[in-house]
């Protein structure tokens, strides 16, 4: 609704540092009830299905149901984020199932160094046109000439 | 009503977390990523040159990982020249934003962009190739990358595809790296940009509030960029309960850039415009890769195209020579047209599209075809793809229902409200259009970026990324220049955290006066403040309700309202912070509203048919119109100014 927490399964992070779907949340959304100490979508009408509690939940406590506005009861759709892949399941309200794998990213997460192989910066060029990873380039960056 | 002041009689005193920056990335999206890595290193080499340390300092509303419009991730990136020359880009952009744009700021974007998708696939994005057979295969299986030659997959002229799942991921790790998670503010939510006091027309400082404890912020800092996303439910939207979530742009998507730039003084451009995307009705689903990568064709019910005969030539009549270049607006116009007549549902033909599609395939191709038509909505709209569970609609049996959305702000995507800001100085533009460093408002020191800078739309995530860089780096052009500023404001610590925290104390004060709190005269909770705003905008602005149409006499009332809504905006209250970061989310909302309600009413046109009308003025008015629209509010009096600058055409026809 839109998403929400299956009470049996969410053990409210207690064995991690932090609240995962609430960490992650663009809205949030996702609080922890300390007194269950058990998560729920706090203002489900604001949920834009996301998704990224239900990826990052490790207990895969959390699902979605449709918005009621317009979806009818029966399907779902259900992730299994993995490091390198995900896996969806799709269940049709008529009971049919569809599942789909796409890659997700090509390196190990964490391990970006984002000016690893970029040449620095020369300041002599901060007032011209181009990124300093233009300038191991040697081009000139394009201007108008169909005027 | 009696006006109402914090003075933590009621409420809890928050700690003050003073910050002093150089620079402050305000945002953590696509653009506020770019900025921070183009930045990082310019000022890694000022520092070695003996002119640093270039202290860059990012805050964010929620965790970078997820946060902006690209959290869900994305099926394509809509910019990439590649074989692309960047005057045809300028040509394109021009075209579908019905003639008025920078061609400064878009040429400069598509000469730049690039480089920023060489780098996300150097971080490990999956770009789809094509395999020597011609064959589109993910981004996965080791061809070669872009920038050593590999092929991508052109779902358009401009876009291409990707496994964009972890797009968001990935960028905001090579950014969170470049800054030090030491330079990183989550969960921290500026509400407010302030001036400096000694200088006139010069930024000095933004203040926010933590959502996650009692603590609020103030950042001093030299340079300010600003990377907010546009306004989402400003307007009513077609499903008022729980599917109001369903926004097509991401629904904290608050105007937030807008309010703070106004507040301050920054000149705005084209806040007239808006974005109307039609759209799979109810989950919003894109239809970008069905029109461009299947081919489908979008008809009436009864298999009628709808941009041809009678429409077209009735088109014509006010909008040629647009209506022949059939842009997103126009189509928009014409798709209503039908469904004005009772010709709908408006139909998304997706079954034979792929049926036509599958007439040259074996089987495994055609299991790769449907497992990528899934992957359009999986990555970038997955309620979409739980719409279509719940309703039993494969995408190979039956069509699909389209329908136009309601309105949006924006400017990255295919609209361009945002600010007036400086551009290139090498594009031959007028010289009132560069003053000094790319991307710079016309406030000293506050740079715009992403959706809120103007005139210059069809960024989407790779040139929203891309223009944070060029803006990062004039940044710390700008703090080089101006290393001895120090910034003055005029309030004190305490009197600024009570203005944030003035929800918190007025609903503390009153909430034992009724026996429910959602219901008091004292105060309006933030969820009413909102749908009262979006009720004025969509029933006199040009909402879905009146099918988008306005007029003088409408707007003057509509904003006669807003005016009282704003006055009302000093009492909301909040029983938390939850609920505190949604007051001032809807006090920015009104102020995006209210800018774009003033700009309608200025410009005496429809220039954008199919988005809004101006039913007193229904035709494109190129003589008297052809220009941008800009305005300024003046903080120190309060006023609001609308008015013309010459739109210039850089790039021939």
């Amino acid at each position: 609704m839109p998403s929400f927490v299956i009470a049996e399964k969410c053990d409210g992070c207690k064995a991690q540092d932090k609240t995962a779907c609430q960490y992650i949340c663009p809205n949030d959304l996702m609080t922890l009830n300390r007194d269950l100490m058990k998560a729920y979508n706090q203002e489900p009408d604001q949920c834009w299905e996301c998704y990224n509690c239900v990826k990052i939940c490790p207990q895969q406590a959390i699902e979605v149901r449709g918005y009621a506005d317009f979806v009818p009861l029966g399907g779902n759709v259900i992730p299994m984020r993995g490091s390198d892949s995900i896996m969806w399941t799709i269940k049709f309200r008529n009971g049919k199932l569809k599942r789909f794998k796409f890659p997700i990213r090509t390196t190990p997460e964490g391990s970006i160094d984002p000016y690893a192989g970029k040449p620095e910066a020369n300041l002599d060029n901060i007032k011209k046109p181009g990124y300093f990873t233009h300038q191991g380039e040697g081009k000139e960056m394009p201007v108008i000439t169909q005027k | 009503m009696e006006k109402e002041t914090c003075t933590f009689s009621y409420c809890q005193k928050p700690e003050i977390v003073e910050v002093e920056t150089d620079i402050l990335i305000v945002g953590g999206g696509m653009s506020a990523c770019g900025a921070a890595f183009e930045s990082v290193r310019w000022a890694q080499a000022a520092e070695k040159a003996g002119k640093g340390p270039i202290k860059i300092t990012l805050v964010d509303k929620a965790a970078m990982d997820r946060s902006g419009a690209v959290a869900m991730g994305l099926s394509a990136i809509n910019t990439y020249m590649g074989e692309n020359d960047p005057h045809d880009y300028v040509r394109y952009v021009r075209g579908d934003l019905m003639g008025i744009i920078r061609e400064d700021l878009v040429f400069d974007l598509g000469r730049h962009v690039d480089d920023s998708v060489h780098n996300f696939e150097d971080w490990g994005l999956p770009i789809w190739k094509k395999d020597d057979k011609g064959h589109s295969v993910d981004g996965a299986q080791g061809l070669p990358k872009l920038r050593d030659g590999g092929t991508p997959v052109r779902s358009g002229r401009w876009q291409i595809m990707i496994n964009g799942e972890s797009y968001k991921v990935v960028v905001a790790e090579a950014a969170k790296k470049a800054l030090g998670m030491e330079n990183i503010y989550e969960r921290v939510f500026i509400v407010k940009l302030l001036l400096d006091e000694k200088e006139e027309n010069r930024i000095a400082a933004a203040v926010g509030f933590s959502v996650r404890e009692n603590k609020v912020y103030i950042f001093k800092a030299n340079a300010i960029l600003l990377g907010c996303g546009g306004a989402v439910n400003v307007f009513r939207p077609r499903s008022v309960a729980e599917g109001q979530g369903r926004a097509w742009y991401p629904v904290w998507n608050s105007g937030s850039g807008y309010a703070l730039g106004i507040q301050v003084g920054a000149e705005l451009t084209m806040m007239e415009n808006r974005f109307v995307p039609a759209r799979f009705k109810d989950g919003y689903g894109p239809v970008g890769a069905w029109f461009l990568f299947f081919k489908a064709k979008a008809t009436n019910a009864l298999g009628e195209d709808y941009c041809a005969g009678e429409n077209l030539e009735e088109a014509k009549k006010l909008y040629s020579p647009y209506a022949e270049k059939m842009g997103t607006a126009i189509r928009n116009h014409m798709m209503m047209m039908d469904m004005k007549k009772g010709k709908g549902p408006i139909l998304m033909n997706t079954h034979t599209a792929m049926a036509e599609l599958g007439k040259t395939m074996d089987a495994k191709q055609l299991k790769h075809l449907e497992a990528e038509a899934w992957e359009d909505f999986l990555d970038m709209c997955i309620g979409q793809a739980g719409v279509w569970a719940g309703m039993d609609i494969e995408p190979d049996q039956k069509p699909s229902e389209i329908m136009p959305t309601e309105p949006y702000l924006l400017g990255s995507h295919a609209g361009c409200a945002g600010f007036w800001v400086s551009g290139p100085d090498d594009l031959g533009a007028p010289e009132d259009w560069h003053w000094g460093y790319n991307r710079m408002s016309t406030v000293k020191g506050l740079f715009m970026m992403g959706d809120i800078c103007g005139a210059s739309g069809h960024k989407f995530s790779s040139g929203s990324h891309a223009e944070g860089r060029i803006a990062g780096k004039a940044a710390v052009a700008f703090v080089l220049d101006h290393k001895d500023f120090k910034p003055t404001i005029s309030k004190s610590p305490e009197e600024l955290a009570a203005e944030i925290y003035l929800p918190f104390e007025i609903y503390e004060k009153y909430k034992t006066y009724s026996t429910a709190p959602e219901v008091n005269p004292h105060y309006i909770k933030p969820r009413m403040l909102q749908a009262r705003l979006q009720k004025i905008a969509d029933e006199y602005f040009g909402g879905v309700s009146t099918w988008y149409m306005t007029s003088k006499t409408l707007l003057e009332e509509g904003l006669r309202q807003l005016q009282i809504l704003k006055e009302d905006s000093a009492r909301m209250a909040a029983k938390d912070l939850h609920e505190l970061m949604r007051c001032w989310e809807n006090y920015h909302r009104i102020w995006s509203i209210e800018a774009h309600a003033k700009h309608i009413l200025f410009r005496e046109e429809t220039r954008y048919p199919g988005y809004y009308y101006r039913g007193d003025f229904l035709a494109i008015d190129d003589q008297n119109w052809k220009c941008f629209v800009n305005s300024r509010y003046d903080p120190k009096t309060g006023e609001w100014n609308c008015f013309k600058r010459d739109y210039v055409q850089l790039v021939s026809d």
